[in-house]
């Protein structure tokens, strides 16, 4: 660590005013808050939050809440794809696979991500943001296992210009900036993103008799034309090859096709647990939104009508992405409701949204990536609505 | 645009080609863009600018109806009653839509097909009226129809740039030709370019670039 200190000390002259790198003055800044703690406080004058974490060590903290559901999903990549090809694979085998997939989504999300921050802070002379710490790491988890690299750097670079660089940068985007990407994926290229894209199979590769690359998700869907019970569906689906593949169980571990980090709800809830423990997410929100989706849900159970709409409400808590959505995308502090009370409500639509699309859009199996970007865009208006009511509450209390 | 530069060429040689006159034709294409600035005629550039072709030809229709109808009504404009002047110039703008409709039927029919209603919407886009409104109510038909025809070509330029992306990045080709296949390599269309949102996401991106440009800023 010395070492490091030392060589950016030694080069810090060339980036100051005057030095040959001027220009290039806040990408060397980056590196070296990035890997130091800055010496430098809050000027006497202006905000008094004094405090030793900083925006790049809260980034830090969202990365780790994220590792056990990378770690997860990359062990989870080689499972399916043993399971798929029917063979028996060692735990170290399928660690391998997965790595090979998802290392150089990672990589090249992050080139991809960071290249236009440091050009764009070259060109506004602004310090490189840190949002994109994060936004690198939930890119890689919202994709499928083998998704085409090339599409992931595209989908990077638009969500960065467009999702947030248009807007001001780092703190003034409107949506979210990880599912800006995958929304452009998937309305770009979907047939790399949508269908049966969700377990790793190299081209050649023979499948296991039977095997079908359907979610949960779509099963449900499929229910409403043949008439049977979801859960029926659901159970019966992979006998032969991988039996009980979707059982309740296995849904809430994640041991199912999905996306690289988003299949296990138990990881996005040890996540979410450290998230609020370190008080970096809003455990209004996460807690909202898997109480919107579930009210929603028992709600349409009373209903009734058709297979997906008397899936029992629980199944919607582990299908899909909800438990990763409402864990890691809606709790993006920029993105969410500011006010208390706004969080509750924005969590609990997006939960209901995220439900609603599912059952009854037949066009969009998974609800929540498009639950969450709608609410982000209600956000700011809902914060509006709680912020005056709080206003009359307390001038009708003054006139009385 | 080529044919259009012709014709800036011809007006040279009238005397009424003044200097002041001349920023009629080179203003909407920049500064006072009936797109990007005024922000008008947005709905049909969404609609037709998935492929170059019938965008062009929209350009093309929309600078005709436009420069004929602000002569049109600016010859006529001492003689309107300003209380029916908006039907009045409705009627004309349609007579203009309806010409052009039967032209564009008579010789190109797959892309009036493909059209459809746009060209006779032609009548309430907003940019016609507002010419007619601002301009050709209150002055001589010879800068009315300067007026009009930089108008047109300023919302040609526009929504041709809008075409050349959508058609380029959404099916790998130019005015329907695969540019890709010529050339020996495979391109994977982009849907989202295909997609209304996408012609929202590039005018979006023109107007950042304009405006980082020309400085210009809204005022409040």
């Amino acid at each position: 660590m010395k070492f490091l200190r030392d060589a950016l000390d030694k080069a810090k002259h060339n980036f100051e005013k005057g030095g040959k790198w001027e220009k290039y003055y806040y990408v060397f800044e980056a590196f070296d808050t990035f890997a130091f703690v800055p010496n430098t406080t809050t000027p006497p004058k202006g905000a008094q939050i004094r405090d030793a974490v900083d925006m790049k060590r809260l980034m830090m903290t969202v990365i780790i809440a994220m590792v056990p559901c990378l770690i997860f999903g990359i062990f989870n990549i080689g499972y399916q794809h043993f399971l798929a090809i029917g063979q028996e694979g060692s735990i170290g085998e399928m660690f391998w696979i997965g790595l090979v997939q998802v290392v150089p989504i990672i990589i090249v999300s992050y080139a991809a991500g960071l290249g236009v921050e440091f050009i764009f802070a070259t060109f506004r002379r602004h310090p490189v943001n840190e949002g994109f710490l994060v936004t690198g790491m939930l890119i890689p988890l919202v994709m499928p296992p083998d998704v085409p690299l090339w599409q992931v750097a595209i989908a990077t670079v638009f969500a960065v210009i467009i999702g947030k660089e248009a807007f001001g940068g780092t703190g003034m985007n409107v949506v979210n900036v990880a599912l800006t990407a995958r929304a452009f994926l998937y309305f770009a290229y979907p047939v790399d993103i949508a269908g049966e894209v969700w377990t790793y199979l190299p081209e050649g590769v023979k499948t296991v008799e039977g095997y079908s690359g359907a979610t949960p998700l779509a099963i449900a869907a499929n229910s409403i034309t043949t008439g049977e019970n979801a859960v029926n569906a659901l159970t019966h689906f992979g006998t032969g090859w991988a039996d009980h593949l979707y059982s309740f169980e296995n849904m809430f571990l994640g041991l199912i096709p999905g996306s690289v980090g988003e299949t296990s709800t138990l990881m996005c809830l040890i996540g979410a647990f450290i998230l609020i423990f370190t008080g970096v997410g809003s455990w209004k929100i996460i807690v909202s939104v898997f109480a919107g989706a579930f009210g929603m849900g028992l709600f349409l159970n009373a209903v009734g009508g058709n297979p997906f709409v008397e899936l029992p409400a629980h199944y919607h808590l582990v299908m899909g992405g909800l438990a990763f959505g409402a864990v890691f995308m809606a709790t993006d502090p920029v993105t969410a409701s500011q006010t208390e009370t706004g969080k509750w409500i924005y969590g609990a639509l997006i939960g209901v949204m995220t439900v609603l699309i599912r059952v009854f859009n037949p066009a969009y199996p998974e609800g929540i990536m498009l639950a969450i970007l709608l609410m982000n865009v209600f956000a700011p208006l809902i914060d509006y609505f709680v912020v005056n009511a709080n206003k009359k509450r307390r001038l009708k209390r003054a006139t009385v | 645009m080529s044919e259009t530069v012709e014709k800036v060429e011809v007006k040279k040689s009238e005397p009424l080609f003044t200097k002041k006159n001349k920023k009629l034709i080179t203003n909407p294409l920049d500064i006072d863009n009936p797109i990007t600035v005024q922000v008008l005629g947005i709905c049909s550039a969404l609609a037709v600018t998935t492929q170059l072709k019938p965008a062009f030809i929209m350009a093309v229709s929309l600078t005709i109806v436009t420069a004929c109808s602000n002569v049109a009504i600016s010859a006529m404009r001492n003689s309107i009653p300003s209380r029916i002047r908006i039907i009045v110039q409705l009627a004309v703008v349609s007579l203009w839509v309806t010409l052009v409709n039967e032209l564009l039927k008579a010789y190109v029919y797959d892309v009036s097909k493909q059209l459809s209603v746009f060209v006779g919407l032609i009548i309430t886009n907003c940019i016609v009226m507002g010419r007619l409104e601002a301009y050709a109510m209150s002055n001589k038909p010879g800068p009315s129809f300067l007026d009009g025809l930089g108008n047109g070509l300023g919302y040609g330029l526009i929504l041709m740039t809008i075409a050349f992306f959508r058609e380029f990045l959404g099916s790998g080709a130019l005015f329907g030709f695969k540019v890709f296949d010529l050339i020996g390599l495979h391109y994977q269309g982009n849907g989202l370019m295909l997609l209304p949102a996408g012609a929202c996401i590039i005018l979006g991106i023109i107007i950042w670039i304009q405006r980082s440009m020309n400085g210009y800023r809204e005022t409040h």
